[in-house]
């Protein structure tokens, strides 16, 4: 009962803010002041620099978890990747098992949720400030991210929560309650409780109304500026289609056009780098003077670390424990496996993917060059562009300047990549929502709604303030499940050990 | 040793015809009958992270249903006729599985019904009895 009177009252403000845009403008100046007075605090100590430099710790604490874990497991992300990809064909899998999740379904839904804007814009700002070196520590931070998510994917499966119907719940939440409670350790339903709230702040967030967003900015660059509630109406229509209304069958048009999409974006930028042959040894030639050197960016050396370390965090999530929720439906007797098929998932995304983006912004000469000195042109503290454009208009400039259509598809890969990361984060928020307030069909609608309705919020109003919050939230994710991972590392170590041990002796056989 | 014939049903006319045929030669013969019911399925389909979550309960369902409503009638039907037989339920790609079946069987006959429409669907993608009729491993009849 008081759920459905929620779900009326948060419906009533969605309508108001439809029917007045006026008012909802005044209602924006007033949610961004109380926002930024409220929570100004978390976001500033969230993104706090180390003192006596630019670099925020946040980036650093992501950064030092990925290289513990890497020398932990022994450089396992290169060690098992050949195994990886075994798994990923299904040449472990017991035909028996067929009809259950596979390994590649974990996998592609877990990239769905990570491959998007990052990728495609985030790239560009981080080249467009910390120049083309950006790309060479993008690089390394996302090899070294392959190992954090092998830590928490493989617990996300070890410690989910299995129910009588056959359906499964698993995450941070559940590894740090189980994992903690089994180690004797103190403190992990707290910080359970913790990361749920975090996770749902960032699922708003992050994986919502920053989506929303950047989706309307794109869609209104094509087709001239219009009110953002009218993309925010659409966006939240069909969200609440999917999710409330269980129309399974967009998701999965969605699920299946975004891979391609994901193809077609790395085919285009391949096709690209090709025709530009005679240029790829010269940018990687920038690419790791610039990364030492700077090559003339502000903060030199420093600062292009800064921008690619940063870039490789925000986009494949490595650490923040997300993934570890979508990973943990896989059906599998070994854990340990989906943490090898998980740690594709940074080298996808960011070793892959953004090094593309990065590849075709500098091939194709988007960021000028004084020929005196050699050194990139900037202007406050940005290179100048050829275009003058940044972000994501960066990107589509380059693109453009090879393939003349190609700014379209890129506009609908944009909103579909949005689209499909906010139907993983609405999963991820309610999950951690659940978590809390426990399992129930009016619970789960009643975040849902909240949900739907944060996405117009998201597409309409200019809520800088917000918008930083749940960017902080995203990050805060991290700080509650490295702690966690820090603590319950051992248990993935004696997995990791007993099974190499079979895997070698030939208990664990192939079928394929 | 004895016959084993294997009979792909999916519930349709078309491999009910098939079954009746492979009952009247499995009277003859004295060979035995194993229903194979195989559901479609794709490891490398992509599915929403709720369809993730609620996968393992839906195989359950699939699977019940499969053998409620198709497989268990046919069986009785079968060994009504005085026919020795069982039956298997399978996900997979429907050709390949029917021949993962009856290799590891030990099959020695195939029946397929065929509907006989020839869409061009079929043309282009092959129907699955047009498939086994070039992969299968033991002699194969189509039934029309």
């Amino acid at each position: 009962m008081q759920n459905q009177k929620f779900i009326a009252g948060v419906t009533a403000i969605g309508l108001a803010l439809l029917s007045a845009p006026a008012l909802a403008q005044s209602i924006d100046e007033s949610v961004n002041q109380m926002f930024a007075s409220a929570t100004g605090w978390f976001v500033s100590f969230i993104f706090s620099p180390f003192p006596g430099t630019a670099f925020p710790w946040i980036v650093g604490w992501l950064v030092v978890a990925a290289t513990i874990f890497t020398f932990y497991f022994v450089f396992i992300q290169f060690r098992a990747f050949p195994h990886s990809i075994s798994l990923v064909k299904g040449d472990y899998s017991d035909p028996n098992d067929a009809g259950e999740v596979s390994h590649f379904q974990a996998l592609a839904t877990a990239l769905s949720g990570t491959v998007g804007l990052g990728n495609i814009a985030g790239v560009a700002v981080a080249v467009g400030i910390g120049g083309p070196g950006a790309t060479f520590w993008m690089i390394l931070a996302g090899l070294m991210g392959m190992a954090s998510k092998f830590t928490e994917c493989t617990l996300g499966v070890k410690y989910r929560n299995e129910y009588e119907d056959g359906t499964v719940s698993g995450g941070p939440m559940y590894y740090l309650t189980k994992g903690f409670a089994e180690r004797g350790l103190p403190g992990g339903r707290f910080l359970a409780i913790l990361f749920s709230v975090f996770c749902i702040l960032g699922a708003l967030g992050g994986g919502n109304m920053f989506q929303a967003n950047q989706a309307h900015q794109q869609i209104s660059g094509i087709f001239g500026g219009y009110p953002g509630w009218i993309t925010g109406v659409i966006f939240a229509g069909v969200v609440f289609a999917v999710i409330v209304g269980g129309l399974k069958s967009i998701a999965r048009v969605t699920e299946k056009v975004v891979p391609f999409m994901g193809v077609m974006y790395v085919a285009a930028a391949l096709i690209i780098i090709i025709v530009n042959a005679d240029k790829i040894g010269w940018a990687f030639g920038q690419i790791f003077t610039g990364a030492f050197t700077g090559l003339g960016v502000a903060g030199g050396m420093v600062g292009a670390l800064i921008q690619g370390f940063k870039r490789a965090a925000f986009s494949n999530e490595a650490g923040v424990g997300s993934a570890a929720i979508a990973h943990s439906a896989v059906r599998t007797k070994e854990p340990i496996t989906e943490g090898f098929v998980s740690l594709l998932e940074p080298f996808i995304d960011t070793v892959v993917i953004c090094t593309m983006t990065a590849l075709v912004i500098i091939i194709t000469g988007q960021l000028t060059i004084d020929a005196e000195t050699g050194n990139y042109i900037t202007e406050g503290g940005r290179i100048v562009t050829a275009s003058g454009a940044s972000g994501v208009g960066l990107t589509s400039a380059a693109f453009e300047s090879a393939i003349g259509w190609f700014p379209y598809v890129l506009a609908i890969a944009v909103v579909l990549f949005a689209f499909s990361t906010m139907i993983s984060w609405s999963y991820y928020g309610l999950k951690a929502w659940t978590y809390l307030f426990g399992e129930g069909k009016n619970k789960e609608i009643a975040f849902k709604v909240i949900f739907c309705i944060f996405v117009i919020i998201g597409a309409a109003a200019n809520l800088g303030p917000v918008i930083d919050f749940s960017d902080a939230a995203i990050f805060a994710m991290a700080v509650v499940n490295i702690i966690g991972l820090y603590c319950l590392m051992p248990i993935v170590k004696r997995e990791l050990n007993s099974y190499l041990e079979r895997l070698d002796s030939g208990v664990i056989k192939k079928f394929k | 040793m004895s016959e084993k014939y294997i009979v792909a049903c999916d519930g349709s006319p078309a491999s009910e015809r098939a079954l009746s045929f492979a009952v009247k030669q499995a009277q003859t013969t004295g060979a035995s009958i194993l229903i194979a019911h195989v559901l479609e399925w794709s490891p490398y389909s992509f599915l929403t992270p709720e369809e993730l979550e609620e996968r393992h309960k839906r195989r359950g369902e699939e699977l019940d249903r499969a053998k409620k409503a198709v497989v268990d009638t046919l069986v009785k039907s079968v060994s009504d006729e005085g026919v020795k037989v069982d039956s298997v339920i399978k996900y997979g790609h429907v050709a390949e599985t029917l021949v993962d079946i009856a290799e590891k069987e030990g099959a020695t006959q195939m029946f397929i019904g065929r509907t006989g429409h020839s869409s061009i669907a079929a043309r282009v993608f092959g129907s699955v009895a047009v498939i086994m009729a070039q992969i299968a491993p033991v002699p194969c009849t189509l039934v029309p």
